[in-house]
């Protein structure tokens, strides 16, 4: 068992770190870390979110970038009609640059496009599901780059980022916090979730199915809501993605981001939501520094992953709890 | 083969319904036939016995009445209502509860969170997402008080994973009777048990038939024959013997068929 004290004080004690970071920046002259960390804490985000169905729930999917691709779009979309002045297609609303607006509704629609596709690919498993959102996110990417209207592979620039009340997310610092706002609250929901009755049944299914079933838990229902949910967290990461670069195209869903992703949760500790963004900060330092020595970074990302997985069974997280021992 | 139907006997007095009744219940895998014009009446309050020799089908039927397995034909009524093609876990919410033979916990949980969760699944539904299912009262009670029926009481925070395999057939049945079952169905529950182990769930099982109706899978023939009301016997899919143990344990068909073999 890990040692829930320790435990707690590795979370403060990056709380604290990344709340100060700003701070760090400033003092040291490099404003270039908090629009780097910004994307640390939004790929942990959406690192996290593809833990709650992978490492709670055992569903190994490798086409979680889709719905951080939707919600990148939804904003984007939303944003572009706002300022062309038009309606939405399909919809005819008039679109929107307001935050409270655009992100739940990015977050919804990646919600709702993982339970339709969820639907179909929970019907099976093992290696097909791993094929078969795979398949998915690929015919979305492929649709996206058809959507010549939205600049196709080009992709879609957006002329400013979301507004949101009171605050100017223009800047960057202040997009920081409000980064690191959201993924806290989505930490601590998602880690009330796995704790509660909906996450033993989800929890109960990576071991076991026909036990569950055999004690009488549809555990497809249950599956499909812990898959939609994973989407609606991916979702919002992709809406603030969206803002942070202020750009979106089809290589946000390609199929290497979502490997990338599932990189990250497992590099930093599957079923342990907090894992993932450590994964996330990992590769992405990782990829920052490696790439000023060489273009080929991959190259030595590999054999460290596979040291990962050899080693530190339960990631980074593992590492540093020292729980690393089931 | 013939069958032959006892019908004197304690139960031949009971005019209830049988509480499961199994009409013609046939199933192949290629070219194998697990179960072939498989009927079979338990009668609420009996604990049946299903014996017959390794790869008889005794496994095969009880995944079918559990709804793991599609027949091919037949049909499954349980307490009047027919339930043929009802999926698994709307069975076990009628109060249709099993044990596998190979034993099926959860590995990662407690052995207190096995049987909390089995008991969670007679407790409504789980969209619950914000309460410590850990602290709900409620089912850690029910767990608690299983447990210590069980003897498992002491290992109650102990990863179910590490349990002896004893202990983890008997976790198995701790889950089973959860949700108050109407039917427990328990596949060789003393498999692999050693004496201790068998006598130990022999008389749990004897305990239990007091409260509950059982269909019980067994190879121990001892315990089959002690515990048992009335036993069937299966040999190629088909049950060839229906009877009290005193009739089965005469059955010139039977002696010939299994006991006689072993
Ligand atoms: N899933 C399956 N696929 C193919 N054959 C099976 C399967 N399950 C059982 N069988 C076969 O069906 C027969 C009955 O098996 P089983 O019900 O396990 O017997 P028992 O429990 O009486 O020992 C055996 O011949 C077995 O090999
Ligand atoms: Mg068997």
């Amino acid at each position: 068992m890990v040692s829930a004290t320790r435990e707690r004080r590795i979370l403060w004690v990056t709380l604290l770190l990344l709340t100060t970071l700003p701070g760090f920046a400033q003092l040291l002259g490099e404003p270039y870390l908090v629009s780097l960390f910004s994307r640390i804490l939004i790929y942990g985000l959406a690192a996290a979110s593809l833990d709650l169905m992978l490492g709670y729930g055992g569903m190994v999917s490798f086409g979680h970038a889709a719905f951080f691709g939707i919600g990148a779009y939804v904003v984007a979309i939303l944003a572009f009609h706002s300022a062309e002045g038009s309606a939405v297609p399909l919809l005819g609303l008039a679109g929107t640059e307001s935050a409270l607006l655009a992100w739940p509704a990015a977050a919804l629609a990646a919600g709702l496009a993982a339970a339709l596709i969820g639907a179909v690919c929970l019907r099976t498993g093992g290696i097909q599901f791993i094929m078969i959102t795979l398949a998915f996110a690929q015919m979305l990417f492929y649709l996206f780059v058809s959507l010549s209207a939205y600049g196709g592979e080009d992709g879609l620039s957006m002329w400013d980022r979301s507004r949101l009340a009171g605050l100017d997310l223009g800047d960057d610092t202040v997009f920081y916090y409000v980064c690191l706002t959201l993924l806290v609250a989505f930490l601590v929901l998602a880690r009330r979730l796995v704790n509660a009755r909906f996450g033993m049944v989800i929890q109960g299914a990576r071991q076991n199915e026909a036990r569950m079933q055999a004690l009488g838990f549809p555990i497809y229902r249950y599956k499909l809501v812990c898959f939609a949910l994973a989407g609606t967290g991916a979702g919002l990461a992709g809406a603030l993605i969206a803002n942070q670069t202020e750009f979106v195209s089809p290589g946000l869903m390609h199929w290497t981001r979502s490997g990338q992703i599932l990189v990250m949760v497992i590099l930093g500790g599957m079923g342990t939501l907090f894992g993932p963004v450590l994964g996330a900060a990992a590769l992405l330092l990782m990829e920052e520094v490696l790439s000023m020595y060489t273009e080929y970074w991959m190259v030595y990302l590999g054999p460290m992953l596979i040291l990962v997985v050899l080693f530190a069974r339960r990631g980074v997280y593992g590492w540093l709890v020292g729980g690393d021992r089931d | 083969m013939p069958v032959a139907v006892y019908t004197d006997g304690w139960w031949a007095a009971t005019v209830t319904e049988p509480l499961l009744k199994v009409e013609g219940l046939n199933k192949r895998f290629g070219a194998v036939v697990a179960s072939r014009n498989l009927s079979l009446d338990i009668l609420q309050g009996e604990t049946h016995a299903l014996i017959g020799p390794n790869g008889a089908g005794k496994s095969t039927a009880l995944a079918q009445l559990a709804g793991a397995l599609r027949p091919d034909a037949g049909r499954i009524e349980f307490a009047g209502r027919d339930i043929t093609v009802l999926p698994g876990h709307r069975r076990a919410r009628l109060g249709l509860a099993r044990s596998f033979q190979v034993t099926s916990i959860f590995d990662a949980f407690s052995v207190e969170d096995n049987v909390a969760l089995a008991a969670q699944a007679h407790d409504g539904h789980s969209f619950r997402f914000w309460l410590p299912a850990r602290r709900d009262r409620r089912l850690r009670r029910q767990a608690r008080s299983l447990l210590a029926r069980l003897g498992l009481l002491p290992q109650a925070e102990v990863c179910a994973g590490t349990l002896a395999h004893g202990e983890k057939r008997q976790l198995e049945v701790a889950m089973a009777l959860a949700g108050r079952p109407r039917l427990l169905m328990l596949d060789e529950p003393m498999a692999g048990m050693g004496s201790g182990g068998t006598l130990r769930m022999t008389r749990l099982i004897r305990e239990l038939k007091r409260e509950v109706t059982i269909l019980l899978v067994e190879h121990d023939m001892d315990a089959v024959f002690a515990l048992a009301d009335r036993v069937s016997v299966l040999v190629y899919g088909e049950c060839i013997a229906t009877g009290t143990p005193e009739q089965i344990r005469r059955d010139p068909l039977v002696r010939r068929a299994y006991l006689g073999q072993g």
